[in-house]
């Protein structure tokens, strides 16, 4: 399912990371950061809340808006009950949407204040999301000081907040199209290669929106996929084109790559993962290079593994998705 | 079907980009390391059946102790971690394994409080080694009780 917008723009954006998203090479492009996991609070899930509501209520303050400005609130993130949204956007005191696609939230947030956009049925939303590494260890694997031994396949959740104005007012960034993709299920059951699992979701998502388009994969200056990881883009890039004959070579690169410096830290594995991931490389990086006219059309596939430890030790599959949002520069 | 054939096409491409682990390295330093911490154990026996002159018996039970408190303060200054992530199963197999996983499960829902954290979380990783430890501790005395006719 593809939408195409005529009059939804991309306001402004605000991002605040962890320390191991600012040593990345893309440390640069975000609005400020934390040298410390904890973030100056008491525990993983309310340095994450932390995170969040700062991105919210300083991208208000760049955009000079009040909160009374924002007609809906849009946010999601990984833990249980999509707790950090909830917490973070309490505050603002405006109506909310709570969303949930694991690390395809932050997509999934923008598609809906698209559309709502676009039909005229609200002004202006902000969009969130976050991760944090630590809660998301807690919550999906083991105690954080646990320290358990993975293998090289295995992503590294990132640590961050990131919130953008979504409005029908005109700005230099422009919501072009967007495509909701569905539940794939390619029988995988490896919680610590979620690349392979999310590879699948991203290929289907991205014929689909090239195929409603009838557009070539050549028509995007740049392709960028969520969170697939090291191994999961190569998974992408081959399958997508047995598959699809779709070509993904110098144009296509993966954010979870992209965020972190494989090379130096050692400890990202794969690359890294989580909703607020393919956010803080869009906002920070990719939007900064769109306003400098390096790049003109961007298509954003954020991937996301709908993981539920539960299903997977009851012998279930691991189902995923991905949804895709296209943005202009103008 | 169709689902089918795609699913054994997409699994061959998974399978071809998944690096290979380093097991036989793993191995090794799990080897190596285990073997310390051995080495350690049988150390601290001897020390204590000297310096108190106990019997080895019980000077076991002290170096038992000594390892787990060692490796719970570990876990607790915040390093132990970065040390099992290295050595793997050479810290993880011997008893300092099972203190860790002990100490790191409370550390982790200590804000949660002492009942609905420490309390119920303690042994989530512990728990099983404890559950299929009393089962295969009853199920091998039964077999012995069966074939030798005493427990003891």
């Amino acid at each position: 399912m593809t939408f195409k917008y005529d009059k939804v723009y991309l306001n402004d954006t605000y991002t605040v990371v962890g320390p191991y998203e600012n040593k990345g090479p893309l440390g640069k492009y975000f609005d400020s950061n934390y040298e410390d996991l904890y973030c100056d609070a008491d525990s993983w899930e309310q340095a994450e809340v932390k995170l969040l509501e700062e991105s919210m209520k300083k991208v208000l303050r760049k955009n000079k808006k009040t909160k009374e400005d924002i007609d809906l609130v849009i946010s999601g993130d990984l833990l249980n009950q999509v707790t950090s949204s909830c917490y973070a956007t309490s505050k603002l005191e405006r109506p909310f949407l709570g969303v949930y696609s694991a690390c395809a939230s932050n997509v999934e947030g923008l598609i809906i204040a698209s559309n709502f956009i676009n039909s005229g049925l609200v002004k202006r939303c902000i969009c969130g999301t976050s991760s944090h590494n630590m809660s998301s260890e807690k919550q999906f694997r083991n105690p954080t000081e646990y320290g358990a031994p993975k293998p090289s396949t295995a992503t590294f959740t990132a640590t961050g907040g990131a919130s953008a104005i979504l409005s029908n007012e005109k700005s230099v960034i422009r919501v072009e199209s967007a495509t909701i993709g569905k539940i794939i299920d390619y029988n995988q059951k490896d919680a610590l290669n979620m690349g392979a699992v999310m590879a699948g979701a991203a290929a289907d998502t991205l014929k689909t929106h090239l195929e409603d388009l009838k557009r070539k994969e050549d028509y995007y200056d740049l392709i960028v996929t969520g969170d697939l990881g090291l191994y999961g883009k190569e998974i992408l890039k081959e399958y997508a084109m047995k598959e699809y004959k779709i070509n993904l070579s110098s144009n296509y690169n993966d954010c979870g790559v992209m965020l972190y410096d494989l090379k130096e830290q050692k400890e990202v594995l794969a690359g890294g993962s989580g909703p607020v991931c393919s956010a803080l490389v869009t906002y920070g990086f990719i939007l900064s290079e769109m306003k400098k006219k390096n790049l003109k059309k961007v298509l954003i596939i954020a991937t996301g593994a709908l993981f539920s430890p539960t299903m997977l030790y009851q012998k279930e599959n691991i189902l995923s998705i991905a949804h895709a949002i296209s943005l202009e520069a103008i | 079907m169709v689902i089918k054939m795609i699913n054994k096409k997409y699994d061959n491409i998974v399978e071809k980009h998944k690096p290979t682990e380093t097991r036989s390295k793993n191995a090794l330093v799990a080897f190596l390391i285990g073997g310390v911490v051995g080495l350690i154990g049988e150390g601290l026996i001897q020390l204590y059946c000297c310096l108190w002159h106990v019997s080895r018996t019980v000077s076991s039970v002290y170096m038992i102790i000594t390892l787990i408190f060692l490796a719970a303060l570990f876990t607790a200054l915040g390093f132990f971690d970065k040390w099992v992530n290295f050595a793997r199963c050479g810290l993880l197999i011997p008893i300092t394994g099972f203190s860790h996983s002990m100490m790191s499960a409370a550390l982790e829902y200590k804000k949660e409080g002492p009942i609905y954290g420490i309390g119920s979380n303690a042994f989530k990783l512990a728990g099983s080694v404890i559950v299929y430890g009393v089962v295969s501790a009853w199920t091998f005395g039964v077999i012995r009780l069966l074939i030798g006719g005493s427990l003891l």
